[in-house]
């Protein structure tokens, strides 16, 4: 009875695309609305100091100016923005202990903590102006010493950013995840046949999505409601809180992220221009926007890693991981966003990898400094776990002289649902697959054999292995800070003439799902794609959502969606059965045709079903089917069991120049399981762009503030974003292990490539430096820093 | 001090007013209500606000409004003609060339100049002349493919 070939698998072009080749898209800053006033922002270029004085008169004095506000006047107007790590016992969240966590107001008012720090804000009839204005406002400072080392900073006698605390320590997680785990792993260290000590600088980085942060307000005064637009991850998160600290009913709140311009978790906050612009249009009784400049993106939007990683582990000469130790000093940043100190948690849960280590204990020491907060960033978390465990591998192959493909296969967890020592479940897997696919593509014997040759010759060549496990599918709510779940919503709507549409929670910007769920929806009830919409983003269309981040578009919204298509199916076979004097029970649905199962002839579609549901005068009174109301809809909140656990193995292979230190990528593979695939087209597209920022933070891109706190990678000019001509052509390939967590059988494919890329880029350059026995260079491996290593193993 | 100014945009002539120091890109977006070209850096970095002007591909950033008095520029909205996508359009959505979609305006501009000056480029050469545009989602290789698959159109 299949009409029409399954959609799902296809890799089918996407419907949003049509507006975004035409220069139609409609980003926030696009919008315009009559008698907009536009609002700038004025930034510290101090990385700590008091504020002694502000002088706005001559800003004020600007034609054209409407208003200036400063710290003083949002007092009482606008709170200290929430951290949501904070639980209401003042701990972490996650870890329980007790957090410093400071004041962080909208705009600073008697000191600023980092360089980017909001001062004031302008609003004025055009940005021209009111760029004009912040040039003109004054302000008299007082340096403050400033702390940019995080290990520095945590120790006794470091200058203190918030005098209140006494030191720098956000929180400290001493000894994770208990005692006894403590003092199991320090007797599994002692008992190891050999013990390594790794310590590695996982830098800064800035998540740079092209769309800098904007947002547009518009109080609409008579009605007294409020509707912003807002380039963000997270709209009914926005709603919410600008609802409870503003003081507004969050009925009368509108929050819609028009086309968002890439956010990768750098749009996953609710940012202070944000109350600001929701707290100027109501003042000022008229629209007001803001747009972020690319100058200011650099110091004031989440960054991303900053994690210094102190590891002891201990193996046996087999090649066994018997025992890991880590201590995490987290650089986090004057202020604390709303994750800014949980992101370290899904480092230390995930930081044994596809691996079994019976012992394991971690410390985690959160750290202030004088910088812009860390918050997540592609991967949050899990890219630095996956660095430690890679690192760890090829460190026992290295010492041992195994081949680090066998040392990982030796230590890879092999029965699912898998329990490494972390206290996680990993949903399903099959390592060995995707290790045994990876080598077979890239010809890794060969391979091999051609860098031994090539050694002989003195050419630097090295093959990195990178075999990952992530989490996706965010996630069961219990996982999430508090006042939000991690559910996530959907409804299914048929409308009269048989079109659907779907209403979801999630809200992508880039990752498709106005296909993939269309594409969904299409197999399921038997529809063309163009008659399915899906409508996303619009806290006034779409029933509570949590948002898109951490790979759960599909794996999270995209169940929510099957379990309501589930309940229109139902629905529609009731109704069906009701059309042709047949019982439910004796009903088929088969995409979009409704039949009596035993007599396909009896049969109703669900174009007809769908006008009697809403006609519904059926044959006259008393003729309506007993107990079924009007209309073809349904709405699911889908709370999973459990996270999804995507993994894979990717494998580099590069060739590092001994003059230079420059490195040139030769081959690429990307093995990636991801469960179920709906738009391989897509698919790979994520995998692609994951790898580019993997890539990224091995070869490239570092946030390097000097020692007064400027960001010196404060433009593109110097903050090496990969061009095309950067990037080498990758070989994407996938095993499917469908995820047990959802029906759908999707694991999540967001993070995937960046998680994999970075340690098998970086473990690639460290083989090809293997025989001068260099062991360990910080990231990115810049050309310079590479010859410097060279130059100093050649000396020595 | 406002001046005016006259250019062809997208075939058709249109005057107006603007002050000396207005961008192009903001000319266009502001005044023209043209949109599609992007600001993402304002500082001839990203490639964002490229157009064409007089048939060129420029930064839109990197030029003020008065200068392109008298020109012929053509954006992104007026690439469609007689109602069909132009290849380059149509090997971007054919090969998923653009996730968020914010570089794709210049991207695909950048692209058009590229296959003006270099009908049958390597993918290498595509490589080099898009590097003045950033894209920091799709890692580039689809818009490669996007690219080559344009310029075997354009070639039939
Ligand atoms: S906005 Fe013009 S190049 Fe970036
Ligand atoms: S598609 Fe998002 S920046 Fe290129």
């Amino acid at each position: 009875m299949i009409a029409t070939p399954n959609k799902v698998g296809q890799p089918i072009k996407r419907k949003e695309d049509p507006r975004f080749i035409t220069g139609k898209g409609r980003f926030t800053d696009d919008i315009k609305l009559p008698g907009m006033l536009h609002m700038a922002v004025l930034r510290s270029d101090r990385a700590h100091a008091r504020i002694r004085k502000i002088d706005t008169r001559k800003a004020e004095a600007i034609p054209g100016v409407v208003k200036v506000l400063i710290g003083k006047d949002i007092v009482g107007a606008i709170p200290p923005l929430p951290c949501a790590a904070k639980n209401a016992e003042g701990n972490h969240w996650l870890a329980g202990v007790p957090m410093n966590v400071p004041d962080y107001t909208a705009l600073a008012t008697d000191k600023v903590g980092f360089v980017g720090h909001n001062i004031a804000v302008v609003v004025a009839n055009d940005p021209y102006t009111a760029q004009d204005a912040l040039d003109a406002i004054k302000v008299d400072f007082e340096d403050l010493p400033v702390v940019m080392d995080p290990v520095k900073a945590a120790q006794p006698g470091s200058p203190v950013i918030h005098e209140q605390f006494g030191n720098n320590l956000v929180f400290n997680v001493p000894g994770g995840p208990s005692p006894e785990a403590i003092a199991a792993t320090e007797e599994a260290l002692k008992n190891a046949q050999h013990r390594a000590h790794i310590e590695i600088d996982n830098q800064r980085l800035i998540p740079m999505a092209m769309e800098p942060r904007a947002a547009v307000a518009d109080w609409d005064v008579g009605r007294e409601n409020l509707t912003v637009y807002t380039s963000t991850q997270i709209p009914h998160w926005v709603r919410t809180f600008l609802g409870l600290m503003l003081g507004i009913a969050e009925h009368r709140i509108r929050v819609v992220a028009p086309d968002v311009g890439g956010g990768f978790g750098s749009k996953l906050n609710v940012y202070p221009e944000e109350y600001l612009v929701v707290h100027c249009s109501r003042l000022l009784g008229r629209p007001v926007k803001w747009t972020n400049r690319r100058r200011e993106e650099f110091t004031n939007t989440i960054h991303g890693r900053g994690q210094v990683q102190h590891i002891d582990i201990g193996f046996n000469s087999d090649g066994t991981w018997t025992a890991m130790k880590a201590k995490l000093y987290l650089d986090l940043g004057a202020y604390m966003m709303a994750l800014t100190p949980g992101i370290a948690t899904f480092t230390v849960v995930m930081m044994t990898g596809c691996y079994k280590p019976k012992a394991y204990c971690f410390e985690q020491v959160g750290v202030f400094t004088n910088k812009m907060a860390t918050d997540a960033y592609r991967g949050a978390g899990r890219p630095e776990a996956t660095f430690i465990a890679e690192k760890v591998m090829d460190t026992i192959a290295a010492t041992l002289k195994m081949d680090p493909t066998e040392v990982r296969r030796k230590n890879y967890l092999t029965e699912f649902p898998a329990t490494p020592p972390t206290g996680l479940v990993y949903d399903s897997g099959d390592y060995n697959k995707a290790m045994d696919k990876a080598k077979q593509v890239v010809g890794y014997d060969a391979l091999r054999r051609e860098q031994q040759q090539a050694r002989a010759q003195g050419r630097l060549m090295g093959i990195g292995v990178c075999s990952y496990v992530e989490l996706c599918g965010v996630g069961p709510s219990f996982l999430a800070p508090p006042g939000v779940g991690f559910w996530e919503s959907c409804t299914v709507r048929v409308e009269p003439t048989g079109l659907v549409t779907v209403l979801t929670g999630i809200s992508p910007h880039g990752q498709g799902e106005e296909t993939t769920f269309a594409q969904i929806v299409s197999d399921q009830l038997g529809v063309p794609m163009e008659n399915v919409r899906v409508v996303h983003s619009d806290t006034d269309a779409v029933p509570y959502g949590n948002g898109t981040y951490g790979s759960r578009g599909i794996a999270m919204g995209g169940q929510a969606m099957m379990m309501s298509i589930d309940k229109v199916k139902d629905k529609a076979k009731q109704l069906g059965a009701h059309m042709l004097d047949a019982q439910k029970e004796s009903m088929t649905f088969d995409r979009g045709d409704i039949y009596v199962t035993s007599n396909p002839q009896r049969k109703v579609t669900l174009g007809q079903v769908a006008m009697a549901a809403y006609d519904f005068s059926w044959k006259g009174p008393g003729t309506a089917p007993p107990g079924v109301e009007p209309g073809l809809e349904a709405t699911s909140r889908f709370e999973p069991s459990n996270l999804t656990f995507p993994f894979g193995t990717h494998i580099c292979v590069v060739d590092v120049d001994k003059e230079t230190g420059e490195v040139a990528i030769k081959r690429y593979v990307a093995v990636d399981d991801c469960g179920t695939i709906i738009n391989p087209l897509i698919v790979d597209g994520q995998v692609h762009g994951g790898i580019a920022q993997g890539l990224a933070q091995s070869l490239y891109e570092d946030a390097v503030y000097d020692a007064d706190g400027q960001l010196v990678t404060g433009e593109l000019l110097e903050y090496a974003v990969p061009k095309s001509s950067m990037v080498p052509h990758y070989e994407t390939h996938h095993t499917v292990t469908p995820s047990p967590v959802n029906s759908l059988g999707a694991k999540g494919i967001g993070e995937a490539g960046t998680i994999g890329s970075t340690a098998a880029i970086f473990n690639a350059v460290m083989d090809a430096l293997a025989p001068l026995g260099i062991k360990h260079i910080d990231m990115p491996l810049k050309p310079e820093k590479v010859w410097r290593a060279i130059q100093k193993a050649k000396s020595a | 001090m406002a001046v005016s100014i006259r250019m062809e945009v997208n075939g058709q002539q249109m005057s107006g007013e603007t002050e000396p120091r207005m961008l192009l890109v903001h000319y266009l977006r502001e005044k023209l209500m043209l949109t599609g070209a992007h600001v993402a850096c304002e500082s001839s970095m990203c490639g964002a606000c490229t157009v064409l002007v007089d048939g060129k591909a420029v930064k839109s950033c990197t030029m003020f409004a008065v200068q392109a008095d008298g020109s012929k520029v053509t954006t992104v909205e007026g690439l469609k003609q007689n109602g069909a996508y132009h290849p380059v359009q149509e090997g971007f959505w054919e090969e998923h060339g653009l996730q968020c979609g914010f570089c794709t305006p210049g991207m695909i501009l950048a692209a058009v100049d590229l296959l003006q000056n270099n009908p049958n480029p390597s993918d290498e050469e595509i490589k080099h002349g898009l590097e003045g545009n950033l894209c920091r989602c799709t890692g580039y290789q689809h818009i490669v493919n996007a690219v080559r698959s344009a310029a075997k159109k354009m070639q039939r």
